[in-house]
């Protein structure tokens, strides 16, 4: 995920040939992380509005029927504006901004509205991960006589918990299908395929398809759960997080494969729910997409004094529900000799190693696309790649399906970011200002790079890189909740004050990283917003230490409201 | 044993942070308290001029600990104060420091490798002469194993240190043969802290593994999870009828379960049982008997019989009369410094319900009418049977029956329930020969009568005195229907 983010830093001004008539007029591309202070001093946002819409219904078919001869035969005229190929948290995030912008939109979705986050994902473990949370914090006596609290018996009754994620999913489902409707999108129901150039065909099966046109074409088909071959999933035994979020039953011990963030926070809900927990991991270290830091620090936590043990640098090369009397068995092969090293037998397992994209039956090949791995290929503004390299016109891929950074969140940023760029504005997305959150109790964030990504980074092109560190043992209201266990960490440039890469472990460090991720999408330097306040006493203050404990040579810019040089003009009461 | 002695210690990931998580399940010992003053710590002991380097505990809760790094090499002189190791605690990398100015003679556990606390991991020693005499020494330790201290075998640990915490099974255990132990991360993690041999246990769990309660049987300990058993009296608290995870070690004479029993958490109600139960303990309570005759009752018993009067009620009434002249009896004493007299005089009655037992109250039960107590009574237990009883009609006792007597119990011992002053246990009613003071003989219905009441506020006296006035009113029962 890294590694391609990376992309969008450098080739924001050499695009090759844009496709767009209107785009001629705007020579500079606007970066996504520049944005703000840019767009004052920049004509075109004042007067494109009109200018937009009226080319996003006429110029196209001409301009299209110059570009598109030898792909198929395009539509002199188009149904809607924009098709969105799956309704989950990406389609959902481009077909609000659609319509927003004046298109025409509609939405194919072959399942559930909401796709994997709502139904399958983010929101029913965020109700487990409530659950655990409580549960956790009702258990630890030290912590409750800590507080002076007394609790005799802490409980759970699983079919009430289940139901709790249950119906969480349908309220945001209902939630997410009811703004659409709301704002006029069409919800269309059926498998979406595309047929060619412009042209999506979609229906349930058995049913007859219909066919739709429309100017431009969002694939948002998401991604399911990886399984890798030689485990056999029966969803009862060996499961993945589809069957997990139902928690149908609590086993006793249960074997996770892949300590990511989807098997860090599973191992939070099975042992808060008094599972014993085993991690099996390819690769040598746990949580190996963290800050190494980070990670060693949350495995004293999170892992170490948990009912928890661990297999690293093994394969699980083979898995066999329980049945015929015989627990799950779990062979283990060592990643590196590939010679068989262990086998385990435990109650159920829970393959959490990852997940691959849902691309099959979406006709790529009508139009000359090759999947690599069942990714969609793409530029960095999104737009569709096909086999001989030259992107295909007025088809984008979003979210899961590209592979770009496997996160809801960072799939509606991508559809926004192409429905600004059918609109008439171009936009590139700086991946690195997406945060991600892995919910355990406490929580881990991060945006930007990790300390050795930022290092290598640094080696490269010849800077110098600092590294600011607080805890939230010096924090005043996370030591009144008894929950100071917890690092942030800041890696930025002493030189420029640029801020590379935040770090959280600690209370509330999914909610705390917003004020980072902000700063890096809009440019903002540390000595500058060192000087914003904090609530006192608040977590964020946590991150207001950081940013103050960061040594900077730049000094921060006049034009900051806040800083102590610039005058007050508004009255002050005393 | 030589002489431990401290050094400076500081963490080594950082330093702008002082950071550590401080032990939160477990009391600090002593030793922890002063840990991140950056305040002197012990390492080494010493041993003539060649000192052994030990695991250090770092934390309370240390019970080994991984060498994250070797500052300093085989040979290379060292100066009291230098950082020598790095060690990986579960709780933090910290640099170990000498105290003693010498040679590192000898690296007994090697980098990744992991030693239980106070093991040696390397040799000092304080001249040149005395190197190979040190490594000598070092070979020594870990003679049993393969490894000599140079060369990086990464082979098993030097000393005899318990499982890893990921423990790489004998490789070849996938072919066909005797079976393998197989123990839940738990168990593993318990066996490691309570030094317990998984080989040598026979696990009870499903498919014969070893579950954390093998081994704290093993082990002797308290098991953290509630066993099942007679009411909790050895406990100082209920543990909770859960899947909780509490670190509880606390060393206990429960003897383990028997192999084959079977674990039934509490009902919530049974639950508020144990804890009422456990509770009780800490009040100072007495128990007075006496002998009533029923004759008189047992006669108004049949007479009102037809009227849906039942004895339960008459027993509360009766019960409830006297307390009006003994006021006393129905008090009780909320914070051992006074006493709490009630205004309503309110009689819980034990009622034994499927699997539980729960107390209706008979409010107000010396005003009501005999009649109306029965019709209420009936009510209250339809209630209780149907789990609708409000938190009012069983918590506002101020006084409580229990009566055992319709299974031919003659007399038993009740438990006062917290809150209350007294309670009353009433055996059956039994024909028995009684001589009166002229000496005649005759048979008389008697029935024992046993309260048990809180001794910080009803004295022995007070009993008597109200199980005497309860005795009249049983034995000339008119009253009780007025």
């Amino acid at each position: 995920m890294h590694s391609t983010s990376a992309l969008s830093f450098s080739q924001a001004t050499s695009l090759p040939t844009t496709n767009y008539a209107f785009h001629s007029h705007s020579a500079v591309n606007l970066r996504f992380c520049g944005l703000r202070r840019q767009a004052f001093g920049f004509s075109f946002s004042t007067h494109s509005t009109s200018t937009r819409l009226r080319l996003s219904t006429r110029a196209h078919s001409y301009k299209i029927s110059a570009s598109d001869g030898n792909n198929g035969t395009p539509p002199k005229s188009f149904d809607y504006d924009l098709i969105i190929i799956g309704a989950g948290v990406g389609g959902h995030g481009a077909a609000l901004h659609a319509v927003d912008k004046g298109l025409k939109t509609a939405i194919i979705e072959g399942d559930v509205v909401g796709g994997t986050c709502v139904n399958r994902g983010c929101v029913p473990s965020k109700a487990l991960l409530a659950v655990s949370g409580r549960m956790r914090e009702l258990q630890s006596e030290h912590h409750m006589k800590a507080l002076g609290l007394q609790v005799s018996a802490a409980g759970y009754d699983r079919q009430a918990v289940a139901d709790h994620a249950n119906n969480l999913a349908s309220k945001i489902r209902n939630n997410l299908t009811n703004s659409m409707k709301a704002l006029g999108v069409d919800i269309l129901t059926g498998f979406g395929t595309i047929v060619g150039p412009q042209k999506v065909k979609y229906g349930k099966v058995g049913s007859t398809d219909t066919l739709v046109t429309a100017k431009d074409i969002i694939i948002a088909t998401g991604s399911v759960p990886f399984v890798p071959k030689g485990i056999e999933v029966d969803g009862k035994t060996v499961i993945t997080s589809d069957h997990a979020l139902k928690l149908e039953f609590v086993p006793d011990w249960v074997a996770i494969v892949g300590s990511g963030y989807i098997g860090l926070e599973f191992s939070d809900v099975y042992t808060a729910l008094g599972s014993e927990v085993t991690f099996i991991e390819a690769l040598d270290q746990l949580m190996p997409g963290f800050d190494p830091e980070i990670g060693k620090l949350a495995q004293r936590v999170l892992i170490n004094p948990r009912k928890i043990d661990y297999h690293t640098g093994v394969f699980a090369t083979k898995i066999t529900p329980a049945r015929d009397g015989k627990p799950v068995i779990i062979e283990l092969t060592d990643a590196k000799t590939k010679e068989q090293k262990d086998t385990l037998e435990v109650d159920a397992a829970l393959i959490a190693t990852g997940r691959a994209p849902f691309t099959n039956g979406l006709g790529l090949e009508n139009i000359n696309v090759l999947t690599q791995r069942g990714f969609v290929p793409v530029d960095e503004r999104m737009r569709v790649i096909d086999a001989n390299g030259n992107q295909v016109p007025h088809l984008y891929c979003i979210g899961d399906a590209n592979g770009k950074m496997m996160l809801a969140h960072a799939a509606s940023a991508q559809g926004i970011s192409v429905v600004e760029q059918v609109t008439g504005r171009d936009h590139v997305l700086n991946h690195l200002s997406i945060p991600a959150a892995c919910f355990t109790h406490p929580e881990i964030s991060m945006v930007g790079l990790t300390e050795p990504q930022a290092r290598e980074k640094a080696e490269k092109e010849g800077f110098e890189v600092s590294v600011a560190k607080t805890s939230f043992k010096a924090n005043t209201k996370a030591l009144a909740e008894n929950e100071g266990e917890g690092l942030a960490k800041l890696i930025y440039r002493p030189d420029n004050g640029e801020i590379l890469g935040v770090h959280i472990f600690g209370l509330h460090a999914a909610d705390l990283i917003h004020e980072a991720s902000n700063a890096i999408a809009l440019g903002t330097r540390i000595q500058d917003i060192k000087f914003a306040v904090h609530a006192h006493p608040t977590l964020s203050e946590v991150i207001d230490e950081l940013f103050k404990s960061a040594k900077v040579k730049a000094p921060a810019s006049t034009s900051t409201s806040t800083s102590t040089s610039s005058p007050v003009t508004e009255p002050v009461s005393a | 044993m030589a002489s431990p002695f401290l050094s400076n210690c500081t963490i080594s990931f950082s330093s702008s942070l002082k950071y550590s998580t401080l032990p939160r399940l477990f009391p600090s010992v002593s030793f922890s308290s002063i840990r991140f003053k950056s305040t002197p710590r012990r390492i080494l002991t010493v041993r003539s001029k060649i000192r052994e380097i030990f695991m250090p505990a770092l934390s309370s809760t240390m019970t080994e600990g991984k060498i994250v790094s070797w500052v300093k090499s085989e040979g290379d002189l060292l100066s009291k104060g230098e950082s020598v190791v790095v060690v990986e605690s579960d709780k933090a990398d910290m640099d170990v420091e000498t105290f003693y100015d010498g040679i590192l003679a000898a690296i007994v556990v090697g980098e990744g490798e992991t030693a239980p606390v106070g093991a040696a991991i390397g040799i000092l020693a304080e001249t040149e002469d005395e190197i190979a005499e040190a490594k000598a020494k070092a070979a020594s330790k870990s003679g049993a194993s393969t490894r000599s201290a140079p060369p990086p075998a990464p082979a098993a640990d030097s000393t005899p240190a318990p499982p890893k915490s990921t423990p790489a099974y004998a490789a070849p255990t996938v072919t066909e043969g005797p079976r393998k132990t197989v123990a839940t991360p738990y168990a593993k993690k318990l066996a490691k802290q309570h030094k317990v041999d998984i080989e040598s246990l026979v696990g009870t769990g499903p498919y014969g593994r070893i579950t954390p309660e093998d081994i704290e049987a093993a082990a002797g300990i308290l098991p953290s999870k509630t066993n099942v058993g007679p009411v909790v009296v050895a406990e100082v608290k209920p543990a909770a009828p859960t899947k909780a995870t509490s670190d509880s070690s606390a060393p206990s004479s429960i003897p383990p379960p028997v192999p084959g029993s079977t674990v039934v958490p509490f009902t919530t109600m049974q639950a508020a049982v144990s804890k009422n139960m456990v509770e009780s303990i800490s009040v100072p309570t007495f128990r007075v008997g006496y002998p009533v005759t029923t004759d008189a009752l047992d006669a108004l018993y049949e007479k009102v019989k037809p009227k849906g009067v039942t004895m339960t009620a008459l027993l509360a009434k009766a019960a409830a009369m006297a307390l009006v002249q003994h006021p006393v009896v129905n008090s009780s004493c909320k914070d051992g410094k006074s006493f709490s007299y009630n205004s309503n005089i309110n009689i819980a009655i034990a009622v034994a319900i499927n699997g539980g037992l729960i107390t209706p109250v008979l409010q107000d039960a010396d005003k009501l009418d005999l009649y109306l107590l029965s019709q209420k009574w009936k009510e209250l237990v339809e209630k209780a049977r149907a789990k609708q009883l409000q938190p009012q009609e069983y918590n506002s006792g101020t006084f409580t029956l229990s009566n055992l007597g319709m299974f031919g119990v003659d007399r038993f011992d009740a438990i006062l329930p917290p809150g209350q002053g007294a309670i009353m246990a009433v055996g059956a009613s039994k024909p028995t020969v009684v001589a009166d003071a002229d000496g005649f003989f005759s048979v008389k219905n008697k029935m024992l009568v046993n309260v048990t009441a809180d001794h910080r506020i009803i004295y022995g006296a007070d009993l008597a005195a109200f199980l005497q006035t309860f005795s009249k009113i049983v034995e000339n029962p008119e009253s009780l229907t007025l």
